[in-house]
């Protein structure tokens, strides 16, 4: 492997006269969000790794406008949607795969109304297709009789009822799968959505996220699987709120599954 | 004779007391705004069928789903016997069904013991209200009428069961007897067992067989009026509402076609938007802002608070309340409309939604997680609710807390909510990371 792993833009392809097989949706917290970044490189591996055909559109990409959207500024949304929807239009983008569910959301089902008809999937999809087709092993190795709890992300799994995949692609590394009391379409929130992400909590007992953890320690749970960048920088305060950074580690599914397969 | 004029008569009044109760909330529901809810029909029945008739949604909590299962068939099945109380009482019959033999026996056999079940789930219910006190039966909205309300309802079912049931019991002593008009007809597997607590006197038995006709008749009578203004209503709305479901994904947040007119005029100067209704606000800031079936979810919630039980927002202290956004727009709503009866329907009252009943504090403090939205066992949406206030706010107000002014500035200026240049949205690919 390359030193520098080269991570091709939809105008270099463009330019060669190449369609992806997909295109990677970053996002912005992917983009720019330091513990977001590394769940970007885990997934680009995994697509490097499998020999999936995809591109980025680098600096052509720009918020979905989910925050936004969810606090109410419609017309920003709006503006930032049909903007994506011109670039991805113009490279006749079919198919999208993103890390983030609430890009995974946005670009799913708000964007079609307003011109922009793709198929979308959350990289926990991919990842247990790929899985389920061999290209990806799931040995438990690293993960071997570890205690491992999926944090259901709001607008992948209430918001589009995907609460399988996620499963899936831990099902088969060997850890032990506990369940938080509250989970599946009975999931408590991270904390972040509705562009809370955003802004202070108002005034009240305590931070979403730090009530989340109370599931995590009953669950008595090594690692937390997450499946959204927002959820793990919810998560990975909330363990620091109770101060078991040096028990429970929070991970995202790509990380997990890149690590399974020799990547991380 | 005298008593078939004195029961029709009531039977009239109470019916029409009933539609024009009926009539007026019809009337609020349609101060809403229009939205298209007739598409996907076989999806909205099957909705219906298994939310509303199935009860699907409300076996999520095993108790609570069983006992309302007891009452609910109740309600649903023992109205048949009203029927027949109804047409007896009208043509001054006695068992008029009673025609129909083992099948009638067989009827009758199941009310009892249905309403037993229905005494039982009821006792249960009021044992989680007044002595086990469960969390979610209060909370600041909880106070005064729609506390008060809850009892009322279960106490009144108690009587109407036991009315029932007695009534059966001296009418099964009566045929025992093969006392005047009383023909042997029914089963009564129940109130055989009450009918020794009566008094041994034929006369009493009539007594107590017709008081307790009476009473039971009138009772429901009664309650059918009472229905409108209780939270009780859910027993007739719980239909509707679920037909008139959002079949979308939850994710999936209503696209504002006036906005994208707009955007579309500023992306392309050659688009001419279709004129726009001067009165038209951007988001919801009183009840006619919302659309109709935003104002029949109002009506048709029956205050069980699942929906704030699971809030993330509630949960950890805050003041937003699902339950409560959906009471407050219901009493807004009452309240308009009982001005516009009092003054004219060109009428307002110059108060809102937002703020005289809903504050800001509550609408910032949803995080969008649709908890609420899966919890309600008739598929009721606060959270649309709640972005159409924050679009008022947002839109037509710019009131909005700084952090999130901010937050639109980044995405306006820098294309992320985040102030990052646009031009480092590919660093995170830089560097050696293969080994990471």
């Amino acid at each position: 492997m390359d030193t520098l792993i080269n991570i091709p833009t939809m105008a270099e392809l463009s330019a060669k006269g190449e369609q992806p097989d997909i295109l990677f949706w970053v996002g912005c917290a992917g983009s720019y969000d330091e513990r977001a970044q590394r769940i970007t490189r885990a997934f680009a591996k995994i697509l490097k790794h499998v020999g999936i055909k995809f591109a980025v559109l680098g600096t052509e990409e720009a918020c979905t406008g989910d925050p936004a959207k969810r606090a109410g500024n419609e017309f920003l949304f709006q503006m930032q949607a049909m903007g994506n929807i011109e670039v991805l239009n113009g490279y006749a983008i079919k198919k999208i795969v993103t890390a983030c569910p609430h890009c995974f959301n946005t670009i799913k089902n708000e964007y079609p109304v307003l011109g922009g008809h793709y198929e979308v999937i959350h990289h926990t999809q991919l990842i247990a297709d790929l899985i389920a087709e061999g290209k990806l092993v799931a040995e438990g190795g690293a993960f071997k009789g570890k205690k491992i709890s999926f944090h259901d992300p709001c607008y992948l799994g209430r918001g589009n009822g995907v609460y399988e995949a996620p499963r899936k692609a831990l099902e088969q590394l060997d850890a032990d799968l506990v369940e938080l009391k509250r989970c599946k379409s009975n999931g408590l929130c991270c904390g972040a959505g509705g562009a809370q992400m955003f802004k202070e909590p108002e005034p009240g007992k305590k931070d979403v996220n730090v009530e989340r953890m109370e599931d995590v320690l009953e669950a008595k749970a090594d690692i937390v699987a997450v499946g959204c960048p927002f959820c793990m920088t919810m998560m990975n305060d909330g363990v620091k709120h109770v101060e078991k950074e040096q028990e429970i580690t929070v991970l995202d599914i790509a990380e997990i599954t890149a690590r399974a397969n020799g990547l991380l | 004779m005298l008593a078939q004029i004195v029961f029709t008569l009531v039977f009239i009044v109470a019916v029409a007391l009933f539609t024009v109760q009926v009539r007026k909330i019809i009337r609020n529901i349609r101060l809403g705004k229009n939205i298209c809810r007739n598409d996907r029909k076989a999806e909205r029945w099957t909705t219906m069928a298994r939310v509303a008739m199935g009860q699907s949604k409300m076996m999520v909590r095993p108790v609570a789903g069983l006992m309302h299962l007891f009452v609910y068939l109740g309600f649903v099945i023992i109205n048949l016997e009203v029927l027949e109380i109804v047409l007896d009482g009208i043509f001054g019959t006695h068992r008029l069904f009673a025609f129909m033999g083992g099948f009638y026996s067989f009827l009758i056999g199941s009310f009892e013991i249905l309403a037993l079940l229905v005494l039982l789930g009821v006792l249960v219910f009021l044992a989680r209200r007044l002595v086990v006190r469960l969390k979610r039966f209060s909370g600041v909205e909880m106070k005064a009428w729609p506390k008060s309300d809850a009892i009322y309802i279960l106490l009144i079912e108690v009587l109407l069961m036991t009315a029932f049931l007695t009534m059966n019991a001296a009418d099964y002593q009566l045929q025992s007897r093969l006392y005047g008009h009383y023909i042997q007809a029914g089963a009564f597997p129940v109130s055989q067992f009450l009918s020794p607590l009566l008094p041994s006197s034929t006369e009493a038995l009539v007594f107590i067989e017709r008081f307790c006709w009476w009473f039971h008749i009138i009772g429901i009578l009664a309650f059918l009026n009472y229905l409108p203004i209780s939270k009780h209503f859910h027993i007739l709305l719980a239909f509707p509402n679920t037909w008139y479901s959002n079949l979308n994904p939850k994710g999936h947040f209503s696209n504002m076609q006036s906005v994208s007119n707009e955007v579309k005029a500023m992306l392309d100067p050659s688009f001419t938007p279709p004129p726009a209704d001067p009165d038209a606000k951007f988001g919801a800031k009183d009840v006619v802002d919302l659309n109709w079936v935003q104002l029949m979810n109002a009506y048709t919630c029956t205050e069980c608070g699942r929906c704030t039980s699971v809030c993330p927002a509630n949960i950890t202290g805050k003041l937003l309340s699902p339950r409560k956004i959906m009471m407050d727009t219901r009493d807004r709503l009452e309240e308009l409309g009982k001005a516009k009866d009092k003054n004219g329907a060109s009428y307002h009252d110059g108060k809102a939604l937002l703020d005289d009943y809903i504050s800001r504090e509550e609408i910032w403090a949803c995080t969008t997680c649709n908890a609420c939205v899966e919890a309600c066992p008739v598929n009721i949406d606060p959270l649309s609710i709640i972005l159409d206030l924050r679009r008022y706010a947002v839109m037509e107000e710019s009131n909005v807390p700084n952090s999130l002014s901010a937050m639109f500035a980044n995405v306006e200026n820098n294309a992320a909510p985040w102030k990052y240049a646009p031009a480092d949205r590919l660093n995170w690919a830089q560097g050696d990371w293969s080994k990471e």
